[in-house]
């Protein structure tokens, strides 16, 4: 099963790469990962999405707990939370089929943001099943690149 | 007051209480060496850094302290990997100091350069590279701090040439304050209460020890607790020493070389108290099998290890002694009372006939040294009250099946990394941390030879170490899978060539004895423990002799191969 795990951690040099060493050396895997600086001078927030059973997820959990530089970890998973990420995606546009793709754009609200004679790269945001699903609806024209954020998230408010 | 940051990390030593370190100098380090003779510090010059890490790690185990092990940038840091690996494994705490090139050079490939705090990560508590004069004093306090408090394990400050050369105003920090970095020592209550609850419904509770006990010092507690409560005790490899060998209570190690009583009666126990053990794969064999009768309790103060390879029933977060400590005072008003805790007779009655049936044995054959009796002899002759380190393989086994060790940090194994060259390097430190007891390397003849050269460190500072080599020739424990699981293909573990170990001791300026016929074993033995000076007894056994009982690894515990 897929996780979103919130990380609060101090900014020090290599507190990246023991959370990456940690996973890799257990061989756990990271699906995606998010690293900046937060409000707080010297604290910085991460949100990794993982997958693996309840056994695999709590170890996860409580090595990461273990690390000197972490500060919080929480499984968004489960719970109220808001999910982002954004991706860049370079697709086929010929003459035809130009008109159809902005059509997806609108229904999507995304934006176009950069325009050539026969491609469009188009910026979208959104949580992981929008970014799978517009995935989906271009391949047919031809994707020539993607790239992606990795998912941001954040808890919602107590309402 | 101002210091350099070389004279900042001896001042520091100093205040965190370290008399003894062991290292080797180099270029990177220099600064620290030039200040050294001024401060109140022992300096062992081991003669590899795998030597010094090691010994720190042995002084460590055998004091209760922290170990200290300072070496320089480059190969000296590398070098010191697998004894940090090895104290990492164990949970050992250890501070390592390494040099580094000076901080305009770091990433240029500079001489002598290597990213040691990259390298060490996965196999260091924590890490530290020291980029500013100003954060060296706080740097050492938490680095000793991270070492001892928690799980205790090895912490490594890198130090460039620059900053140990600069100044500043000292100031060591009083206290340590790190906001994501708060050890749980304290169980939580109702889980204390049910845990007594599950003692007095138990009809065959089992402890089973490991070395977390002897880390927080509950070994009081823990024979309180099984000698009031009759609870029988088996313990892992780091646990050897958490209550006495001779005990009735207690059944021997379990797992893979395990006593038949100790592997029976995991597989029978209705309850098992697991305080200060991982569930090493080695101590479970077959994990779907083990221990299916039991109510899984599970006691550490590392969080990750609940949970990581069986699944438990009650999970209690909490140092060993702090818990066991807890459990006491529950326990304590139910004995004066009518509520007490309920006998097992027959549960001992059990254990009892498992261990008069099927107890650790050997078959003697004449004129043959068999390495059982020699360690037999050595606990005869010691009568336990030595500190016993080992090698890896054979002789370990060996020893931790034959000596009945009386306390707890007289047995001193590289247990979870399995280090071959461990024993001898940990003999000098915990011979450095007992001056006056007897401290005795059971190796073996492969083993030895990997750290052999700390034979000049042992002999330049008057240790009287004795290291008895199981000698069969062989790197027996591979040789023992070679013959049991692989057809006899005896590849590449006969070790044809090995040197003249009596003349080799006397190179070195140490004394030797060989030992070939049995009927003089004790008395050799008697004769070189009596020495005050570094022995080696080269013993012949038998080569083709294994250790058994053996659970064949991925097995179930009751899957044994006996003699």
């Amino acid at each position: 099963m897929r996780h979103i795990l919130s990380i609060l951690m101090e900014n020090e040099p290599g507190v990246l790469s023991r959370v990456a060493g940690l996973f890799s050396g257990r061989g756990f895997n990271i699906e995606t990962l998010n690293v900046a600086p937060t409000l707080e001078a010297g604290v910085s927030h991460m949100t990794i999405t993982t997958t693996g059973d309840d056994q695999i997820i709590e170890q996860i959990i409580k090595q990461l707990r273990k690390l000197v530089t972490v500060i919080k970890v929480i499984d968004l998973t489960g719970t109220k939370s808001v999910e982002r990420e954004m991706m860049l995606i370079k697709v086929n546009a010929e003459e035809g089929k130009r008109a159809e793709i902005l059509r997806i754009v609108d229904i999507f609200r995304c934006k176009v943001v950069d325009v050539d004679l026969d491609e469009l790269t188009i910026q979208i945001t959104g949580d992981h099943g929008k970014i799978e699903a517009i995935i989906n609806l271009l391949q047919r024209f031809g994707i020539k690149d993607v790239i992606r954020t990795g998912a941001v998230a954040m808890r919602r408010s107590m309402q | 007051m101002e210091l350099t940051g070389a004279q900042i990390l001896l001042e520091s030593l100093v205040r965190e209480g370290v008399d003894v370190m062991f290292g080797y100098p180099g270029g990177a380090v220099i600064d620290i060496y030039h200040h050294l003779p001024q401060y109140p510090l022992t300096h062992i010059l081991t003669r590899h850094e795998q030597g010094a890490i090691h010994a720190a790690d042995g002084y460590a185990r055998a004091k209760g302290k922290v170990g200290v092990c300072l070496v320089t940038s480059g190969p000296g840091a590398t070098n010191t990997v697998t004894g940090i690996a090895t104290a990492y494994m164990d949970s050992i705490p250890v501070v390592i100091f390494t040099g580094q090139v000076p901080t305009p050079l770091i990433g240029n490939d500079a001489f002598q350069e290597v990213d040691i705090v990259g390298i060490s990560r996965p196999c260091t508590k924590h890490n530290y590279l020291v980029k500013d004069i100003k954060e060296m004093a706080a740097t050492i306090k938490e680095a000793f701090y991270l070492a001892r408090s928690g799980r205790p394990g090895p912490v490594l400050v890198d130090l460039p040439k620059d900053i140990l050369a600069s100044k500043t105003t000292y100031h060591y920090p009083e206290t340590v304050h790190m906001r994501s970095y708060n050890p749980t020592y304290e169980p939580n209550k109702k889980q204390v209460r049910r845990v007594v609850d599950l003692i007095r419904k138990a009809k065959k509770p089992l402890i089973y020890a490991g070395g977390g006990v002897i880390a927080s010092n509950a070994h009081d507690d823990l024979q309180w607790l099984a000698t009031t409560c009759q609870i029988p005790v088996t313990a892992t490899l780091m646990g050897l020493g958490c209550i006495p060998g001779e005990d009735p209570l207690f059944l021997g190690m379990l797992g893979m070389h395990g006593t038949y009583t100790a592997n029976h009666a995991v597989s029978e126990a209705d309850l098992i108290l697991a305080v200060g053990a991982r569930f090493d794969d080695r101590v479970t064999g077959k994990v779907t099998t083990f221990a299916k009768k039991a109510t899984l309790v599970h006691i550490d103060i590392d969080p990750t290890s609940i949970q990581k390879n069986v699944a438990v029933h009650v999970p209690v977060v909490s140092g060993c002694r702090e818990f066991l400590s807890a459990l006491r005072s529950e326990i304590e008003p139910c004995l004066k009372g009518d509520d007490c805790l309920p006998p097992h007779k027959e549960w001992l009655e059990q254990i009892h006939e498992w261990a008069t049936t099927k107890p650790l044995h050997y078959e003697s054959k004449p004129g043959v040294i068999k390495p059982q009796a020699v360690v037999e002899s050595i606990y005869k002759i010691t009568r336990g009250e030595a500190i016993i380190t080992t090698e890896v393989g054979q002789n370990q086994m060996w020893a931790a099946q034959f000596y009945k060790f009386k306390y707890p940090r007289t047995f001193i194994s590289s247990g979870g990394l399995g280090t071959m060259g461990y024993g001898f390097p940990a003999a000098i430190g915990a011979q450095m941390a007992f001056p006056d007891k007897l401290v005795i390397d059971i190796a073996g003849d492969g083993s030895i030879q990997m750290n052999i050269q700390e034979m000049a460190t042992a002999v330049c500072y008057g240790l009287p170490v004795k290291i008895v080599i199981l000698n069969n020739g062989y790197l027996g424990m591979v040789r023992q899978w070679q013959e049991l699981f692989y057809q006899e293909n005896y590849c590449s573990t006969c070790l044809d060539v090995a040197p003249d170990f009596v003349k080799l001791a006397e190179a070195y300026g140490a004394t030797g004895f060989q030992i070939t016929d049995p009927d003089a074993v004790e008395s050799t033995l008697r004769e070189a423990f009596a020495l005050k000076s570094t022995v080696i007894v080269d013993v012949s056994v038998d080569p083709m002799e294994n250790v058994s009982p053996m659970v064949p690894a991925g097995k179930s515990l009751t899957d044994m191969i006996l003699v």
